[in-house]
C-alpha cells in the first residue's frame, strides 16, 4: 500500500487507518462527527497527499486543454482555478479534476488519487503538438485547511495576503518558510485553502499549521468526515456519483461543460443529451428518521427498481438522512418521491434542492 | 449478575432467566459514531447466533448477533431518538433488548471476559 508522508504522525496520533484506492490513511482520528463538525463551525486538516498533479506546458497547453477538459479555460485568468470533469468522446467521465492556470501555456491539473494512473494515460494519448506533460504526484504534498477559521490560521503563518484570494484563485508564497501554492479551494463546502508544496516538508507544514490553529481547537480530519462534508456540499465523489458509464449531463454538472468554446471531447454527445434529454440523472434527495441509504441501494418506484443510491449517509450539520442517486427524469423534480431499498425493506424518499447544505457567507 | 460475551462482540448479562443484551465498549469504538439501531420487535423470536437487527455508524452497517435463543421481552426505546447512548454507555444505557431465554444452557456456552478480551487484543 502506498504511504503519505504523514503516516506515522497520523498513527502517533492514535488515527484509524484504512486502505483507500490503494492509499494507506486516517479514516477518523476521534470521531467523524466530531471531525464533520470541526470543520462546519471552526477549523479541520486534512492530509491529502494522495491526490495527483500533473503539470501541462508549452506553447499547445491551452489549446490540449481545451480539448480534454470540458471547462473554458481560455476563459480563466492567470491564477485562476477550473473545477472540470474530463470526457472521453463519448461523455462519459475519465475523471474529474482542477485546472489551475498559471498561464495560457502552463498548467497544473490536479486528479483524483484513485485515477491517478488512468489519468496519465488517457491525457497523455490525447495530447497533441508542442506540449510538455509531467506527473508530479509522488514529489508533491497537499494539506488542506478548511472552515470558517481556516484564513486566520493560515494568515498566522504567511506574510502574503490571504483575504484578497477569491475563491477558486490561487497565489504562491511561504508558508511556514515553505513554498506554497496556496489555494483557496476545498472539497468541504467551507472556506478554506489547500497548500501544494514539496513533500519532504509535509511534518513541518503540517505541525506548525496544528500548532498556529491549537488556540482556536483546529482538528485533524479523516476520509469519513471528508465524505460526509462533501456529500453535504454536494461535490461529486469520482466512483460514487459519477464514473466510466456517466456523463457531465447525467450528473447535472451542465454549469461545467462549456459548449461556447467550440467542440471538445465528448461535446456532440452532450449537446444532444443537453437538448434532446437524458435517460437517467443525478438528484438529491432526503429519508425519513431509520437506516441510512447507501452507495448501491435501489431505488424503487411502484415495487420496480427504477435507479440506484450513489452516495448516502447520516448527514451530521442537517441532523437527516440524504442521498444522491440516479432516477428517470420523470423522478427528478423537487418534490418526487420513490422508495429506497434497504436490507429488503422500502423507506420513502423525497427530492431536495442542493446542495443540501450551504455555507452563510460573509 | 454475570456477564458474557460473544465473538461477535455483543455482551449479555444474566438477570434470572433473561439476559439484557448490547454490543461492547470494543464494538462501539470500532463502529464510531452510531446514528441507527434496528431494533428487534418486541416479543419476536431470536435464535441463537443468527442475525436480529443492524447497526449502522456513518460509515458501516453492522449485523447484530444473538447471543442466545428466546423471545424479546423489552427493546431500549431510548435508541430510536439517541442512537449516540450506544457510544456513550454501550454497556449500560446503551444496551439494545433484553431476551427471555429459551434454554438457559446456552448463557453458560458464550465466552467468560477474560475469554472475549484475548479475542480482541
Amino acid at each position: 500500500m502506498n504511504k503519505t508522508p504523514l503516516c506515522a504522525v497520523h498513527e502517533k496520533s492514535g488515527a484509524r487507518m484504512v486502505d483507500f484506492a490503494g492509499w494507506y490513511m486516517p479514516v477518523q482520528y476521534t470521531s467523524i462527527i466530531e471531525e464533520h463538525n470541526a470543520v462546519r463551525t471552526n477549523s479541520g486538516l486534512f492530509d491529502l497527499f494522495h491526490m495527483g498533479e500533473f503539470w501541462l506546458s508549452g506553447p499547445d497547453a491551452l489549446k490540449n486543454i481545451q480539448k480534454i477538459c470540458c471547462q473554458d479555460s481560455e476563459a480563466l485568468s492567470d491564477r485562476q482555478i477550473a473545477y472540470t470533469p474530463m470526457c472521453r468522446p463519448d461523455g462519459t467521465i475519465v475523471d474529474d479534476l482542477l485546472i489551475y492556470r498559471w498561464t495560457a501555456e502552463k498548467f497544473m491539473l490536479v486528479v483524483n488519487a484513485s485515477n491517478m494512473k488512468k489519468d496519465y494515460d488517457w491525457i497523455a494519448s490525447q495530447l497533441e503538438g508542442d506540449v510538455k506533460f509531467v506527473d508530479k504526484s509522488s514529489e508533491t504534498g497537499l494539506i488542506a485547511i478548511q472552515g470558517p477559521n481556516a484564513e486566520a490560521i493560515l494568515q498566522k503563518l504567511t506574510r502574503q495576503r490571504l483575504k484578497p484570494i477569491k475563491f477558486y484563485w490561487f497565489t504562491s508564497g511561504k508558508v511556514a518558510g515553505i513554498d506554497c501554492i496556496i489555494s483557496r479551494t476545498g472539497y468541504t463546502g467551507e472556506d478554506g485553502f489547500e497548500l501544494y508544496y514539496p513533500a519532504e516538508h509535509s511534518e513541518k507544514l503540517w505541525n506548525d499549521l496544528l500548532e498556529a490553529g491549537k488556540d482556536f481547537g483546529i482538528k485533524p480530519i479523516g476520509l469519513g468526515a471528508r465524505d460526509t462534508l462533501r456529500l453535504e456540499a454536494r461535490l461529486m465523489l469520482y466512483g460514487n456519483d459519477i464514473n466510466d458509464e456517466t456523463t457531465p449531463i447525467e450528473a447535472n454538472l451542465n454549469w461545467t461543460v462549456k459548449f461556447a468554446k467550440g467542440p471538445f471531447n465528448g461535446s456532440e454527445v452532450m449537446k444532444k443529451q443537453k437538448d434532446q434529454g437524458v435517460t437517467k440523472t443525478l438528484v438529491g434527495f432526503e429519508l425519513g428518521k431509520g437506516p441510512a441509504a447507501r452507495h448501491g441501494y435501489p431505488i424503487m418506484k411502484d415495487g420496480k427498481k427504477v435507479g440506484e443510491v450513489t452516495s448516502g449517509t447520516m448527514a451530521p450539520t442537517l441532523q437527516k438522512n440524504i442521498g444522491l442517486g440516479y432516477v428517470p427524469p420523470a423522478l427528478s423534480a423537487i418534490g418526487s418521491t420513490f422508495d429506497i431499498e434497504i436490507r429488503g425493506k422500502n423507506y420513502p424518499a423525497t427530492v431536495i434542492e442542493t446542495p443540501f447544505y450551504t455555507r452563510a457567507r460573509s | 449478575m454475570t456477564t458474557k460475551f460473544t465473538k461477535e462482540h455483543e455482551w449479555a448479562k444474566l438477570e434470572g432467566d433473561t439476559v439484557t443484551v448490547g454490543i461492547t465498549d470494543y464494538a462501539a469504538h470500532q463502529l464510531g459514531d452510531v446514528v441507527f439501531v434496528e431494533l428487534p420487535a418486541k416479543g419476536s423470536k431470536l435464535q441463537k447466533d443468527k442475525v436480529f437487527g443492524t447497526i449502522e455508524s456513518v460509515k458501516t452497517v453492522s449485523d447484530l448477533f444473538a447471543p442466545v435463543t428466546g423471545e424479546v421481552v423489552a427493546v431500549n426505546g431510548n435508541l430510536e431518538n439517541n442512537p449516540a447512548l450506544v457510544n456513550e454507555e454501550p454497556m449500560g444505557a446503551g444496551w439494545i433488548c433484553k431476551v427471555k431465554m429459551a434454554n438457559p444452557s446456552e448463557f453458560d456456552q458464550l465466552l467468560s471476559e477474560a475469554d472475549y478480551k484475548k479475542i480482541c487484543d
